[in-house]
């Protein structure tokens, strides 16, 4: 028995140092091992769709674009068409990874605390003598660089997939469907989303209650800065009548006056609804391919747009242009961090203050 | 070594859930050394108190220091407090293995050798999941774990309720062995007030959130005239209903 005697010296108060990071790291790593293979998982199995579907439309795409001479109406045709054959899905694919962000958050972050603290063993760990800030912090800390560091990742591959649709103008870098989805937005969405799900656990104290808390908030979270925050990072540009928007701008609204005063929107459709289906006959050749009426339509527009302008009509737009992705990617992706820090703080804080 | 410090001094101690008082005006003073029996019935205050002691929770009203004026929580405090929460909540999808690991990694002093020697001579696998373990193994995995890391004090919140008759009597062998050989000082919360016959040298009686009685063992025996401490216990206890309407 005497192996099993429990010596009974004491490290003095003043000796005391605190338990090192890289033992704690064993820790979060035994415990959050599923939880960052799931993501890993998953991350993993979009990232070889995304590959795989990515070869072909970069293949495509480059057939199209081999196209020459470049201006000619066949070659445009070309582009027109890979759009039309690869656009939509890439589109669904890509609102469809909204998602990715709130379920890291909810099944990576929510659990941490929370699954601690309905099954009791945070009575556990905060008694250790690692101390349940320290311990909290370095189960955070780490977690928090996994999830951003490997959905940046991601984001890069997206960005690479994507990158045919905005080269042949189908799509714009700041439409509010992509713009969160490449740059730097996206990492920073996930840590936002690890950030909430950690407080959320720490606050709801039950894993299911906590991810479905977590999902929601995000998704709140996602909705307001896209729909209502985004357009507003920097005021937008006016432009006024003869603007034809480069490709890459981001069309927030579009207006009419006659001498300085609004004219509604439905007063104005008519207005040129009826000027539109006069002008078109008169423009449209016989015989003309269905493909290739839209060109057609669209000169008439242009047409009703010029007689509009030289009678007193104006036309008011506005817009954001392309040049500003990047802003808007430090913007979003500044606030985004600051939120995060001021979440995570606030849990660790809180972690140190909870009454049990 | 410590013996003239108190491991335990409460003063005014309260704490407050909402409205409800689960302890208050907690004043105590508990001598190094000893093993503590903290008895009362469900509700008494008791996990609240030993809540109090190992730092999870902070007081509503009054202080509490422990192992000679530390405050509880603090980094020393808890290098010196070795805590076994009621339904010994070890990590259930870990394996004993991995919990001796963890221990370590998270506190900064940890025998692991006497931990692995003290499984081995009691037959836990270290590959199965604690989850997988008997309640009467759980509970010894939890002891062995706050013994390797060389408490000062050891604090256990009900560890036998969920125990057999032979698990109960083998954990509290042990427990009595770390007191006695090793000079742990005990402080340990039980409704079973059988188990706590043989090895309490030091009462606290607790209910309805206030202390009843408080003293060694032997001495109270003496003072009331009772032949047991169960007898001790449930004479204060019955009284208690009766106290509260007044």
């Amino acid at each position: 028995m005497t192996a099993l005697t429990v010596p009974g010296a004491h490290a003095d108060a003043a000796t005391l140092r605190p338990v090192p990071w890289r033992r704690m790291a064993w820790v979060t790593w035994r415990q959050h091992r599923f939880a960052l293979g799931g993501m890993v998982a998953l991350l993993g199995a979009l990232s070889l769709y995304l590959w795989m579907a990515g070869l072909h439309v970069h293949h495509a795409y480059a057939t199209a674009t081999a196209c020459h001479p470049e201006s000619s109406y066949a070659c445009q045709n070309q582009v027109i068409n890979f759009n039309t054959a690869y656009g939509p899905t890439a589109y669904t694919i890509a609102t469809l990874l909204h998602v990715v962000p709130a379920l890291i958050g909810a099944f990576v972050g929510a659990p941490v605390l929370a699954r601690e603290l309905e099954t009791g063993t945070f009575r556990y760990a905060w008694t250790l003598g690692v101390g349940r800030q320290r311990w909290t912090l370095a189960k955070l800390v780490p977690l928090t660089v996994a999830v951003t560091a490997a959905s940046g990742a991601f984001s890069l591959l997206f960005s690479w997939y994507y990158q045919p649709f905005f080269a042949d103008g189908g799509n714009i870098p700041l439409d509010p469907k992509l713009f969160d989805l490449h740059g730097i937005a996206f990492a920073a969405w996930t840590l936002a989303a690890f950030a909430i799900g950690a407080l959320m656990g720490l606050l709801i104290r039950r894993v299911v209650p906590a991810i479905a808390a977590t999902l929601a908030a995000v998704a709140g979270l996602l909705f307001v800065a896209r729909l209502y925050l985004q357009q507003h990072y920097i005021a937008p540009l006016i432009a006024k009548n003869p603007f034809n928007p480069p490709v890459s701008a981001w069309i927030i609204n579009a207006w009419w006056t006659k001498n300085g005063t609004t004219i509604s929107q439905s007063t104005m459709n008519q207005i040129t609804y009826t000027m539109f289906r006069q002008i078109l006959p008169a423009i449209l050749p016989k015989n003309v391919n269905s493909n290739d009426v839209k060109f057609y339509k669209r000169a008439a527009n242009s047409q009703v747009l010029n007689y509009l302008t030289h009678h007193g009509y104006t036309q008011w737009t506005s817009y954001q242009p392309g040049s500003r992705f990047w802003p808007f990617q430090w913007i979003e992706g500044g606030w985004l961090l600051a939120l995060s820090v001021l979440l995570l703080a606030a849990t660790v804080w809180l972690v140190g203050r909870r009454a049990t | 070594m410590t013996d003239h410090v108190n491991v335990v001094e409460a003063s005014g101690l309260g704490k407050r859930y909402g409205v409800n008082w689960a302890l208050r005006e907690c004043t105590l003073a508990l001598p190094a050394g000893q093993v503590t029996a903290l008895v009362g019935p469900n509700g008494a205050g008791k996990s609240t108190l030993l809540n109090l002691t190992v730092g999870l929770t902070a007081p509503t009203a009054g202080t509490v220091t422990v192992l000679g004026g530390l405050l509880p929580g603090s980094p020393a405090a808890l290098d010196r407090i070795a805590f076994a929460a009621q339904d010994t909540p070890l990590y259930k999808t870990l394996s004993v293995a991995d919990m001796l690991h963890l221990t370590r990694n998270l506190t900064w002093r940890f025998d692991l050798a006497y931990a692995q020697a003290r499984l081995a001579e009691l037959g836990i696998p270290l590959r199965r999941k604690t989850g997988k373990l008997s309640g009467g193994q759980q509970a010894q995995v939890a002891l062995t774990l706050a013994l390797a890391r060389r408490p000062s004090l050891l604090v256990l919140d009900e560890p036998v309720a969920m125990l057999d008759p032979i698990a109960r009597h083998d954990f509290m062998a042990t427990v009595l062995a770390a007191a006695s050989a090793d000079g742990v000082s005990v402080l340990l919360a039980s409704h079973v007030l059988t188990e706590l016959e043989r090895v309490a040298s030091y009462l606290v009686l607790l209910s309805c959130g206030q202390v009843r009685l408080a003293g060694a063992v032997d001495d109270l025996l003496a003072t009331d005239h009772q032949a047991s401490l169960e007898e001790l216990a449930l004479t204060y206890l019955r009284e208690t209903p009766a106290e509260v309407t007044k």
